[in-house]
């Protein structure tokens, strides 16, 4: 009798996963690439996964990392590919949401097979992914994800996740030390709660910011989804800081923006990464012209490096490329040259061959991998003029003393 | 002192988005005894309606007055019908059943609509529907130039407006209510339908008709809403509906004035705890005040204690 109900409840578990199988392979969103069509015949193919905010409240991370992915194989494949391999993408939308993203990381090593995990962009996010890429032993890069815990976990580095992008305790520096050479003595800080992107990086911009003598006058949280920031603006208004530092996600900030304006705030406002999108200008408008954001890299950089990077970006899809789509180019490129380094396609050859990276001359800068999976490498800080990201600064990682800040010319004529 | 009307000023513009909201809520209670969870889509779908009719009107290059005053009674038209749609196909059916089917339905509609407007869109011109989840940016209905300043604080004008606006809709809400024949049918239907009934009143016509009021003051909300904080996108309505829900709560479930009521003091007790003492704990501190308030008062600050005969 127990055993009937028991193959029962087994067949009927199946075909519930059978279900939820076939539910996920229904047509992907719209923005899905049309990369896939026209591969060459299976095994001949390496596929690469990768976990993205497609739809949701951040898409434009996703869609950004995406089409970086995207130029970054089919230059790899116009060359012969990995091996004598063509290398295709397989993008999986995340709606934006942790539990998602551990989903379709799963699926992507479990049932699709990748040899290689790219994603995400938001740190919780690459979180929820980053145990899955260690249990299954497939090596992880993720192209944005700034917060230390992702590759390092409870001072573990995790040996299968890696990032080509510097981390919070460097970017929050960043931004301290440019507010304190700027000669800006007050500050004050206005965090998203549930985000752990946001709060590492307001932490750290805070101990540094004050270790260089600023003062800090005021800490304010919100909540991302929030609508009326002006209470806590208000508050911020009164202690009359210089400058105010929001290191949240665009979708939040360019209504801050606009709302610390309508309250006659006129210090600038400081950021992260997290503000690089289109959208932040589209709904912010003029209430961020002045503002400052440390971000991976400028399109207005000179290097050829980095122009042949954006001609190329432009061509293909008609956009200027934001920093999420030049870190997506290079997660990708170093984990396909790792793969070419690497004795065969396995996780664990794939893995010590990224390890090895070591002056990967990327978009966004020389990369090499330290010892706890990170990027060393420069960041940059853009100020935004005429609803754009502008180049002021470039800021070196070095010596444990601090970053040091050198003030280069703008680059002459730049078309957008 | 000037922080403190700023902050009045700020609290007041929220709250009366949540009074607005908040009297759908409670109208439908009173006639039905339903708490439509709905409502705060419904709100979201205003919003919505009110961006693609900025759009198709072109407010966004030329804003003026006329074209402000149509989008506004535009999206309150869209949202009226769709309230008397969600009435009729969704709640009629289920009047004579349990309580509780009608709340789950009542929930269900509220999925449908968040996760409706998150699909790619299927329509692309004129306009694009379902608009899909990315946060989109609501055209300026008005240009009213730099903010109004008094005493230091600054006020937008478009809150000005906005809150003018709702004042003038729960005046004229109040009208209905209590100087109209409708009014009057709709009072009677919420002290006991059956007896309205069989005085010749038509029950059926008199709900639609609250479902279509409650929800068109719910898309001036959003209008009001999105201009003041303009970024629209579908899950927007959860958090204000719920915020508003316990608004009609407060104010006492079922009681006009009190959704107004307590759509202001929430809004000014979420402010004030915002700005005086952790803006981390806003919410939790917020409704703990809200749940002492019930505690004392379990009726609302304007509910009628009701007496149980048997």
């Amino acid at each position: 009798m127990r055993r009937v109900r028991a193959i029962s409840i087994a067949v009927s578990l199946v075909a519930l996963a059978a279900c939820e199988q076939k539910k996920k392979e229904a047509p992907a969103p719209a923005g899905q690439p049309a990369a896939q069509q026209g591969a060459p015949a299976a095994g001949a193919v390496v596929l690469v996964g990768h976990v993205a905010s497609l739809t949701g409240n951040e898409a434009t991370f996703g869609d950004s990392t995406d089409k970086g992915i995207r130029l970054a194989i089919d230059e790899v494949n116009a060359k012969g590919g990995v091996k004598g391999k063509q290398l295709q993408a397989k993008p999986y939308d995340d709606q934006g949401k942790p539990e998602e993203a551990a989903i379709a990381a799963e699926r992507l090593i479990v049932s699709d097979k990748i040899s290689v995990l790219l994603g995400e962009v938001a740190s919780s996010r690459s979180l929820a992914m980053a145990p899955k890429a260690d249990a299954y032993h497939v090596p992880m890069i993720t192209p944005s994800s700034t917060n230390p815990r992702v590759t390092k976990d409870a001072g573990k580095t995790r040996p299968y996740v890696f990032r080509v992008c510097f981390i919070d305790p460097f970017q929050g520096t960043v931004m301290a030390k440019f507010a304190s050479e700027k000669g800006i003595k007050k500050v004050a800080v206005l965090r998203d709660v549930g985000n752990d992107y946001s709060v590492g990086l307001a932490d750290y911009f805070l101990s540094k910011y004050k270790e260089l003598g600023g003062a800090i006058v005021d800490d304010q949280s919100y909540k991302a989804g929030d609508q009326d920031f002006k209470a806590q603006l208000t508050a911020i208004k009164a202690k009359g800081p210089e400058a105010i530092y929001v290191p949240g996600y665009y979708t939040d900030v360019a209504l801050i923006a606009r709302q610390a304006r309508e309250l006659g705030i006129k210090a600038p406002l400081m950021g992260g990464d997290g503000w690089d999108s289109p959208k932040l200008f589209e709904i912010g408008g003029k209430a961020l012209e002045g503002s400052y954001f440390s971000n991976h890299y400028s399109y207005e950089d000179p290097s050829p490096r980095i122009q042949d990077f954006v001609k190329k970006y432009k061509e293909r899809f008609g956009a200027v490329p934001d920093g999420l789509a030049a870190t997506g180019y290079d997660a990708a490129r170093i984990a396909f040259d790792a793969m070419g380094r690497a004795k065969e396609l396995t996780g664990e050859a794939i893995r010590e061959a990224i390890e090895a990276t070591k002056g990967f001359e990327g978009v966004t800068g020389i990369i090499s991998i330290d010892g706890d999976h990170n990027a060393v490498k420069p960041a940059v800080v853009l100020e935004i003029k005429g609803s754009a990201g502008h180049y002021v600064a470039t800021v070196q990682p070095d010596a444990p003393a601090g970053a040091t800040t050198q003030a280069q010319p703008m680059p002459a004529s730049q078309t957008k | 002192m000037t922080e403190f009307l700023q902050h009045l000023a700020n609290g007041l513009s929220v709250g009366t988005i949540y009074a607005l909201i908040a009297l759908g809520y409670t109208m439908v209670y009173g006639v039905l005894k339903l708490i439509n969870f709905a409502h705060g889509d419904v709100y979201m779908v205003g919003a919505f309606a009110g961006y693609y009719l900025g759009q198709l009107l072109g407010t966004e290059r030329a804003p003026s007055v006329v074209k402000a005053a149509l989008v506004t009674m535009g999206a309150m038209a869209i949202c009226g019908l769709l309230g008397w749609a969600i009435e009729r196909f969704a709640y009629r059916p289920l009047r004579d059943r349990a309580r509780l089917t009608a709340l789950i339905t009542a929930i269900g509609v509220s999925f449908l609509l968040e996760y409706g407007f998150q699909l790619a869109p299927l329509v692309r011109s004129p306009i694009e529907f379902p608009p899909g989840p990315s946060p989109r940016f609501f055209p300026q209905l008005l240009d009213l130039g730099e903010p109004f300043e008094a005493f230091g604080a600054t006020v937008p004008r478009i809150d000005v407006l906005g809150f003018l606006v709702a004042l003038a809709l729960m005046l004229g809400l109040q009208w209905i209510v209590y100087k109209t024949r409708f009014g009057t049918a709709m009072r009677a239907a919420s002290f006991d339908p059956q007896v309205a009934g069989l005085m010749g009143i038509p029950v059926n016509k008199i709900i639609s008709g609250t479902f279509v009021l409650g929800s068109a003051l719910a898309a001036a909300a959003g209008i009001i809403n999105a201009s003041s904080r303009p970024k629209i996108e579908p899950l927007f309505g959860l958090i204000s509906g719920l915020k508003a829900f316990v608004a009609a709560v407060l104010g006492g479930i079922g009681s006009v004035p009190g959704a107004m009521a307590g759509g202001m003091v929430l809004g000014l007790t979420e402010e004030y705890v915002a700005g005086y003492t952790s803006s981390q704990y806003r919410d939790a501190i917020a409704f703990t005040v809200l749940i002492v308030v019930l505690l004392v008062r379990p009726q609302g600050l304007f509910g009628k204690g009701q007496v149980e005969k048997v």
